[in-house]
């Protein structure tokens, strides 16, 4: 299990120093600068702003140094944009905010959706199974962009009961809706692969046997049918938990949060270098941490894989 | 504005002075509401609050609330006393001498004093701050801010001096009759050094912030609001109403819209694309239009190596002939735009509409003259290459425009959109036939637009070139009337056709009528909320 572990970190760490070098490259290669404006820098400013940020230096050099920097002291340099902040304050601003609303969708998509999930198998057929079915492929046509403009008219502009964004510090009312948003067509997912697999379970030989040895429902499906009814589910849990952490973009410009995601979009657009490395890194990094994490699960709960 | 207007200025902003200014001009008998806040929405984060690396309009508006220049405006745009109580032009209008009031303190109970202008401005020059808006400095005239930006000269002998605590004397290189107006514009804000000195970056952080500004900046969270608190200490205190500003980050304009109606918040600018007149029928004591001092424009590529035809004038002169304004205008715009024939926007201060032949002419007569210019020209077959940044009224725009040309003048236009950075790229090379343009005035004066067109002037990117143009531009500095002046450059412009103009902008927006003292003849759209109240509702 240890060397399976430290196989997978050996594998992890020059996964994310490639992602760096190439977010790297495609970043040079994009065409436009940090400084652009309509007016045109004239170009003695436009030089003691290149220098200021050390992009007079080489292509190679620049790598070397961020890099250096990035490992070895966490410090992903100043913003081209936000010219009195680093990339780290951004981050330290964005990022708790975008893991708050994150982690409650998550909690609500599993519950939610687990549940549903279970119901829907255990009561195959019924019309418990045909509210859940229903339910989950209602949330699946509604992916975020379409239910947070909905949740909006409905909760702030009719009822007047929530405010249509913000995120004052992660009050319970401004976490409403952005975890309502973000967290149904998780739910939706979750709930048809929850009772796909469940089905397939409950139908399975070794259920059928322990049900013929007279063990009670809820034992056979807590004891039996749960642990190996759950391996596709955690499958699709790690990505959607990355997912949600690190934010839908649309629901932090949406809701005007202050996460991360309307950094992200923001430095894109604006060649804010190294918010754009900062953030690609942070996620990737994140992505590759989970996604171990999910395989080390899996090997847990599933004694046919070998490590 | 000639020097006889200067000095006349000059006297009534020093006779302003003796009497009490009133921030919040409260007519006898209003209501007031109890509570005196103001919030409005912002379309982007601004990317700072440092007066000297600020380069947004965002940016700006939150600055005037938090900072006070020597001069600033009033509801009209016109210049009135700011830590300045008024000032002295000599030598020819190159020479300025401003006296600041004895009363105007920082936020934390220090006098602001001349030095601190000195500092700030010299601050903005100072390669080492790398200052994004150091070319403003430059723009001022102050003498060598050129050398001192470009690093060949020491930030200290830039052309200001504090002759004591209370007098700032400004020297420039060359006669700059609208150097005071330049004063309200954020880059020229004092910046309190101790502070600036003590925090480095962090200085603009809310709990680090002295500002000198009837507000002080009290919360600030990045991508979602910040708010303002009225300061105690700003000198004229006593007059300001509103109490509490607050600005929401709204990226998305129909959830902006959402959020107004639901009464989240006081002013929405910009709306949506196109949404102004049904706006206006639902709430028409809410949605306003204003001239803005902006001007919308096709640059015409007359590089070298550029399209043969398009470096001459009758192909050109066609091209804009054939542009129907009044469709642009009132069919996809709607918001209280005007059809352009010139290049400086009609509400800018001073300015006089040159009469141009063209403007006169009916849409029928001028499409027959384009016809006969274009075969005058001999040209049949010609392809043009249109960039514009993405944006669906840029994308209207040039739809309909290249149907024109093909309809009126039998011209392919192949549309090119990119975002923002890359479309600056594009353009900035000269890899266009045709390109979407436009200019926001940094002050309000016919020069800030006419200007940019001369012929080394890093915004003309279509390079459009005339040399009695740059002549005219150049005497215009010195002239006695230069109003007389851009009237005969722009007849010039429009002769040789060097751009297509094609609207002047408005500003639309909503606002909630409760609140009163909105500045809706400042064509540059500056507002001041010290000049705000708010009333009971009705």
């Amino acid at each position: 299990m240890y060397s399976f572990i430290a196989r997978r970190i050996a594998i992890a760490i020059p996964t994310i120093l490639l992602l760096i070098v190439f977010s790297f490259l495609l970043m040079e290669a994009a065409p436009g600068s940090p400084f652009a404006t309509e007016r045109g820098v004239p170009p003695e400013v436009l030089a003691n702003l290149e220098k200021k940020y050390g992009l007079d230096r080489p292509l190679i050099e620049r790598m070397g140094i961020y890099v250096w920097n990035v490992v070895t002291q966490f410090d992903f340099g100043p913003s081209f944009k936000f010219k009195d902040r680093t990339v780290n304050d951004l981050i330290a601003q964005g990022f708790p905010v975008t893991l708050t609303y994150g982690i409650w969708s998550f909690v609500v998509a599993v519950a939610v959706g687990g549940t549903l999930g279970v119901l829907a198998a255990i009561y195959h057929n019924s019309w418990l199974d045909y509210l859940a079915v229903g339910i989950s492929i209602g949330a699946q046509v509604l992916p975020n962009f379409v239910m947070a403009p909905i949740l909006v008219l409905i909760f702030t502009l009719w009822l007047g009961w929530l405010p249509g964004g913000g995120w004052r510090g992660g009050q319970w009312e401004y976490l409403i809706l952005p975890v309502i948003a973000l967290s149904t067509s998780y739910m939706a997912s979750i709930a048809r692969i929850t009772r796909s697999s469940m089905l397939e379970v409950l139908n399975a030989g070794f259920i059928r046997t322990a049900r013929a040895k007279g063990l009670p429902m809820r034992r056979v499906i807590l004891r039996h049918a749960m642990k190996p009814a759950l391996l596709p589910v955690i499958s699709y849990l790690g990505p959607a938990f990355v997912g949600m952490i690190t934010g839908s973009v649309l629901i932090d410009v949406f809701f005007s949060t202050g996460g991360i995601g309307q950094f992200f979009v923001n430095s894109a657009l604006s060649r804010d270098y190294s918010v754009i490395m900062g953030i690609t890194i942070l996620i990737g990094t994140l992505t590759v941490t989970f996604n171990l994490v999910v395989d080390i699960l899996y090997a847990w709960i599933d004694p046919k894989i070998r490590y | 504005m000639n020097r006889r207007t200067i000095l006349a200025t000059t006297t009534a902003l020093l006779g302003l002075a003796l009497q009490p200014a009133l921030a919040a001009d409260v007519p006898e008998g209003t209501e007031l509401a109890d509570d005196q806040t103001f919030s409005y929405r912002l379309l982007d984060q601004f990317p700072t609050l440092d007066p000297q690396l600020n380069e947004e309009t965002a940016g700006s508006h939150v600055l005037r609330q938090i900072m006070e220049g020597l001069m600033t405006q009033d509801a009209q745009g016109n210049l009135r006393p700011g830590v300045a109580t008024g000032y002295e032009a000599s030598e020819g209008n190159t020479v300025y001498t401003f006296t600041l009031r004895d009363d105007a303190r920082w936020s934390n109970g220090d006098p602001v004093t001349a030095q601190d202008f000195v500092y700030a401005w010299r601050r903005a020059a100072d390669p080492e701050t790398a200052s994004p808006y150091a070319w403003y400095v430059e723009l001022t005239g102050m003498k060598n801010a050129g050398a001192i930006v470009a690093g060949e000269m020491d930030p200290s002998e830039l052309g200001v001096e504090a002759v004591d605590d209370h007098t700032l004397k400004v020297t420039l290189d060359r006669p700059l009759p609208y150097f005071p107006a330049m004063t309200t514009y954020a880059t020229l804000f004092p910046v309190h050094q101790e502070t600036v000195e003590q925090y480095g970056s962090d200085w603009t952080a809310p709990e680090n912030y002295v500002g000198n500004g009837a507000y002080k900046l009290a919360e600030l969270s990045l991508n979602e609001y910040f708010k303002l608190v009225k300061n105690p200490e700003y000198w004229d205190a006593d007059n300001v109403v509103i109490e509490e500003v607050e600005g929401l980050i709204i990226n998305d304009s129909s959830q902006a819209l959402t959020r107004y109606e639901a009464g989240e918040f006081d002013l929405l600018e910009p709306l949506p694309a196109g949404s102004y007149p049904r706006l206006k029928e639902q709430r028409p004591d809410e949605a306003i239009s204003v001239p803005r001092l902006c001007s919308y424009y096709y640059q015409i590529n007359q590089r070298e190596g550029a399209k043969e035809e398009l470096k001459d004038p009758r192909v050109r002169k066609a091209l804009s002939l054939a542009v129907d304004r009044d469709v642009i205008v009132d069919q996809i715009l709607q918001g209280g735009q005007l059809p352009a024939y010139n290049f400086v926007h009609e509400a800018t201060a001073g300015f006089e509409m040159p009469e141009l032949d063209y403007a006169q002419m009916t849409q029928a007569e001028r499409d027959a003259k384009a016809k006969e210019l274009l075969e005058e020209a001999g040209v049949e077959d010609l392809d043009l290459k249109l960039i514009y940044n993405t944006d669906e009224s840029h994308k209207q725009i040039a739809t309909v425009l290249s149907q024109m040309w093909k309809q009126k003048l039998g011209i392919t236009t192949t549309l090119e959109n990119m975002e923002w950075s890359t479309y600056l790229d594009v353009r900035k090379a000269g890899n266009f036939d045709v390109a979407r343009s436009a200019w926001c005035g940094d002050y309000n004066e016919a020069s800030t637009f006419l200007d940019i067109l001369m012929t080394d002037q890093e915004q003309n990117d279509g390079k459009w070139s005339n040399a009695e143009y740059d002549e005219l531009m150049k005497a215009s500095k010195t002239s006695d009337d230069p109003a007389a002046d851009y009237r005969q450059a722009e007849q010039i412009l429009a002769e040789d056709t060097g751009i297509i103009p094609i609207y002047h902008y408005s500003n639309t927006f909503l606002l909630d009528p409760q609140i009163k003292g909105f500045p809706l003849q400042n064509v540059e759209n500056n507002w001041y909320v010290k000049d705000f109240y708010r009333v009971k509702a009705d």
